[in-house]
């Protein structure tokens, strides 16, 4: 169905439903409730990251899990993206369809110049190439750029700003056509509470069609060759094709994944700043796509989830909530586990992040995905030979 | 000309600080075959033992000094610093004023230390892997590092300054006939430069003359020939971390006065030390230390205002941009062996 | 009628001549081989004809256009096939994959953005791929991993993709080398029902006698970087110039 055969289709569907009834299945505890305070993550700005992060995790591993070419500099492209939509909102009006076209341009024209050259090596160097040209468009937008970025003061949406499709009476936050994007519905039942966030929605519409395109993408003809062109390269160009457009249309198509991301970012908080481009913030797009699953389709998209809920989730803890939490155990035990935990809480999460990181790239290279996997396979023997064949196609 | 001179000096010890931790980096993926994405974090753990020494150093108690009284009579409190209490206070003074030299002696056997726990522990469980799942690890952990250095140090700078007989300046300039103050330059950097010269030429001594770096250098040549000879290559790779995981923690340590240390200079420190490291030519030592300086002095004069009035920013990326010259002229960087890392 | 065309095709590595004036001629229809002893030059010659290497000097003309100059992808879009000495294939996918991206870089070209229709859907290609693999033998074998494959049948493997391709010259370099005596024989036999099958042109460079005479319909002896002779099997295995150059000291 859709082009998709049955297996593609009922991952796609999952991811839809996913998606459409995130805000219900994120808050499975009562909103009032310690728990729910914790572990909730059904409210529109942390939902809003899970997508936005996924589409650029999808972005990503059309790139690294097809072809393996590690790109360590991919967050300047969602940096792009964010300043071109600002640009668009001070420019014409707070719309954020023209905001995010243009993101999506402005990151594939940047994407086709770096990947240019970029590509002109592999391995190691073409890592360290695309850190290069990274770090200088951090660096030049501190500094050189001022006027386009606004430096670290951040880019903006001012009143003077010429907004000249702007209406009297249109909303003065980015909208679609008047839908406003931080506008909501809130659905109380019971102790719980739902909000259903416009601005959600449209991130994870976009969300869907990008899966949707990297499935279609990761089974085309050209999916084949970019995994053919990660396998050996000069077999490639001795069976007469050339791996240098199908590269430069990955790294293209992968730098508009991030563009649109960054222009989402910028559609549901208008304003943005260099450290979107830090080298940090691409690592960490490589540790989220690690995370899920290089190479397959459903990882990246898990990886980007995990992480930004943990972030949120384990920075949020304190020692007061831990001390709540072990308030059934005898004092001096309850003591001693917060003084152990604490490191890894609160501020301590890029530690906890840092251990997870390693410690699936020590034991489960094929992140969760494989684990995932691993876990199927013990079920049952007869299965195992199904297990073995979905390890070998780039599925899930 | 003094402009150009104190400009080339500038260089000098930025430039060193990238050619030592360049140095490591090449002689770990030289002999190990790994890039470690940590070895900036084993520099930043250097500054931190220096800054852990002065602390130390500094620990008092309070005694209370009978032949003094304080403004309402009562016997004096005076702070007083252990090592005065055990070695004289003569002798304690000295030692804390001397404390960021003193920490090389700590430096090395400590980090001698935490390269072989970690070239055991981890790096040897990822030989056979790919070089991508390198890179991924060691960055993780080059994160965790840096975090545990935050939890415990915060995360401001912390000032730790040089012994006060290297506090002022140098006229260098009045050495080589300038005017007076032409070219004035800080004691310490002067110092740091030449630490590092002394440095890079052992390393190189000890390979070049020793039967030990002999095998090392067979073995950065081809591996698999010297493991058939029966020599044990392994117990002498983790020999080479340790070496590489020192002389990047010396580093570290002379380097505390110079940049006050914090938890991200290990993050900072590393991405340009991998460029330094692929413009130089991957695998290759004089390659790592002559792109190390030459990225430092070129970093120097990219900052000097007449440059900066010409191509506004220039400053900010001179190294990235030279890193992308260079290797799209030469392919392999300055002095790299063809094939490495191309994979 | 000859299908490559070598003409005066010198090398130099600093010092050394690595070919000097070469000229060859394969005629179309047949299977020619290049033989000579180590470091004769076989291998720099190869690299020219498959635009790896660029010669100093000279012309190479393949069925009348020249491929100095052209990438390696480009020559082999013109009909020029290579077989390596240890198999390149794509290790990490699936034998029937391996099969079906020549068959796309057969009929779209060097490069297409065909991102979107999944390759399951090209009835023609998967076809085309699985007739392929039948006639090797290894349709049994197409969901396997290509890593997995034993020695021999990648190197059948790697012969299904070039000749999917229906090439009009089938490089071979050293195609037997390092193999075992069964797996040698066995190579021979493939390479001789090829040939019967398919009547497809074919240029090997060998260092086994044996295989060289019982494959081979030409014979181009080369030394120190110059063809010595050229002449059928039969007529070369008694020349005393080859046994000299070939086999060390003519046995007078």
């Amino acid at each position: 169905m859709l082009g998709l055969n049955s297996r593609d289709f009922k991952l796609f569907a999952i991811v839809c439903i996913m998606a459409l009834v995130a805000p219900i299945l994120l808050n499975p505890f009562p909103t009032d409730s310690a728990l729910g305070q914790s572990f909730n993550a059904g409210y529109p700005a942390l939902m809003q990251r899970f997508v936005i992060f996924g589409i650029l995790a999808i972005g990503f591993n059309i790139l690294f899990g097809l072809t393996g070419y590690l790109s360590f500099g991919h967050a300047a492209f969602l940096g792009m993206g964010s300043y071109a939509a600002v640009w668009m909102f001070k420019l014409l009006s707070y719309n954020v369809l023209p905001a995010i076209v243009l993101s999506v341009i402005v990151a594939g024209i940047f994407a086709v110049v770096i990947g240019y050259v970029s590509l002109r090596r592999s391995g190691i160097y073409f890592s360290i190439l695309t850190l290069a040209f990274a770090q200088m468009s951090y660096q030049l937008a501190y500094s050189v750029f001022t006027p386009i970025t606004n430096g670290e003061t951040g880019l903006q949406v001012y009143n003077a700003d010429p907004q000249i499709l702007m209406s009297p009476g249109d909303p003065t936050s980015p909208h679609l056509f008047g839908i406003t994007m931080n506008g909501q519905t809130q659905v109380d039942m019971g102790g719980w509470s739902f909000v259903f966030q416009n601005g959600y929605y449209l991130a994870a519409l976009f969300l869907i069609a990008s899966f949707y395109l990297s499935i279609r993408i990761f089974r085309s003809p050209m999916g084949l060759m970019l995994r053919a062109i990660k396998s050996n390269q000069t077999r490639m160009s001795y069976v007469g094709l050339n791996t240098k457009p199908y590269m430069l249309a990955a790294f293209v198509i992968s730098g508009m994944y991030a563009g649109l991301a960054g222009g989402l970012l910028a559609a549901m908080d208008p304003l943005t700043g260099a450290e979107r481009m830090f080298w940090t913030a691409s690592g960490e797009i490589v540790v989220m796509a690690i995370l899920g699953g290089v190479g397959t389709l459903i990882g990246p998209v898990l990886g980007a989830g995990l992480i930004k809920y943990l972030e949120n989730i384990v920075s949020k803890i304190n020692d007061g909530i831990l001390h709540s939490w072990f308030s059934f155990l005898p004092d001096w035990l309850d003591n001693l586990l917060v003084t152990v935990i604490h490191p890894f809480i609160g501020k301590g999460w890029h530690l906890t992040l840092g251990l997870l990181f390693m410690a699936v790239v020590i034991f489960l290279p094929g992140g969760l995905v494989q684990g995932g996997q691993k876990i199927m396979g013990l079920f049952g023997r007869n299965k195992k030979s199904d297990a073995k064949d979905g390890a070998k196609t780039p599925a899930e | 000309m003094d402009a150009i001179i104190l400009q080339i000096l500038n260089g000098l010890d930025k430039g060193s600080a990238y050619a030592l931790i360049a140095l490591g980096l090449t002689l770990i993926f030289g002999t190990l075959g790994v890039v470690n994405f940590a070895h900036g974090a084993l520099f930043m753990v250097g500054a931190f033992v220096a800054v852990t020494v002065q602390k130390l150093f500094s620990l008092s108690y309070i005694e209370i000094d009978e032949t003094r009284t304080d403004f309402l009579g009562n016997p004096l409190k005076v702070e007083m610093p252990y090592i005065d209490h055990w070695f004289g206070s003569a002798t304690g003074a000295w030692m804390q004023d001397w404390s960021v030299p003193l920490s090389i002696l700590v430096v090395v056997p400590f980090m001698f230390l935490v390269g072989f726990v970690l070239e055991r522990g981890l790096i040897k469980h990822f030989y056979k892997r790919p070089h991508a799942d390198q890179i991924l690890v060691t960055f993780g952990l080059a994160i965790v590092i840096g975090e545990i250095i935050k939890a415990l140090y915060g995360a401001n700078p912390i000032q730790t300054p040089p012994p006060s007989a290297f506090l002022g300046t140098v006229d260098v300039g009045v050495m080589l006939g300038f005017e007076p103050n032409a070219i004035a330059y800080p004691t310490w950097r002067m110092v740091y430069f030449a630490f590092s010269a002394v440095i890079i030429a052992c390393v190189f001594a000890f390979l070049q003359f020793t039967t030990f770096g002999m095998v090392v250098r067979a073995g950065m040549a081809d591996r698999e020939t010297v493991g058939m000879l029966g020599i044990d290559i392994d117990k002498r790779f983790t020999f080479m971390f340790g070496l590489a995981a020192a002389v990047a923690g010396m580093a570290g340590v002379m380097y505390a006065p110079i940049l006050s240390p914090h938890y991200n200079i290990g993050m900072d420190f590393l991405v340009l030390s991998f460029v330094v490291v692929v413009v130089g030519g991957m695998g290759s030592l004089p390659g790592a230390v002559l792109a190390g300086f030459m990225l430092g002095i070129l970093q120097s004069f990219a900052s000097m205002n007449e440059v900066k009035a010409l191509i506004p920013g220039i400053d900010q990326i001179i190294i990235y941009l030279v890193a992308i010259i260079i290797l799209l002229t030469r392919p392999r960087g300055l002095m790299g062996r063809k094939g490495v890392m191309e994979e | 009628m000859s299908i490559l065309e070598v003409k005066g095709v010198n090398k130099r590595f600093g010092g050394l001549q690595a070919l000097g004036d070469v000229n060859l001629s394969v005629q179309e229809n047949t299977v020619h081989a290049i033989i000579g002893p180590n470091g004769a030059g076989k291998s720099t010659l190869l690299n020219v004809l498959v635009g790896k290497l660029i010669p100093d000097s000279g012309s190479v003309m393949f069925d009348g256009q020249s491929v100095l100059g052209r990438k390696p992808h480009e020559i082999a879009q013109m009909g020029i096939s290579r077989v390596f000495q240890t198999p390149e294939i794509f290790s990490d996918l699936s034998v029937m994959e391996n099969v079906i991206i020549p068959c796309f870089a057969k009929r779209d070209g060097a490069f297409r953005m065909h991102g979107i229709e999944s390759v399951a859907s090209e009835a023609g290609i998967t076809e085309q791929a699985e007739k392929m693999l039948d006639e090797v033998n290894m349709l049994d074998k197409r969901h396997m991993t290509a890593s997995s494959l034993s020695r021999g049948d990648k190197r059948r493997l790697e012969m299904a993709m070039c000749l999917v391709q229906e090439p009009r010259l089938l490089l071979l370099d050293e195609p037997t080398a390092g193999m075992a005596r069964a797996d040698t024989e066995n190579t021979i036999q493939l390479l001789k029902d090829i040939r019967k099958q398919r009547g497809i042109t074919m240029a090997i460079i060998e260092h086994d006698m044996n295989v060289v005479f019982s494959l081979a319909e030409r014979i181009t002896v080369l030394a120190q970087g110059t063809p010595l002779v050229e002449d059928t099997p039969d007529k070369i295995k008694d020349h005393p110039k080859v046994r000299e150059a070939y086999l060390g000291e003519a046995q007078v």
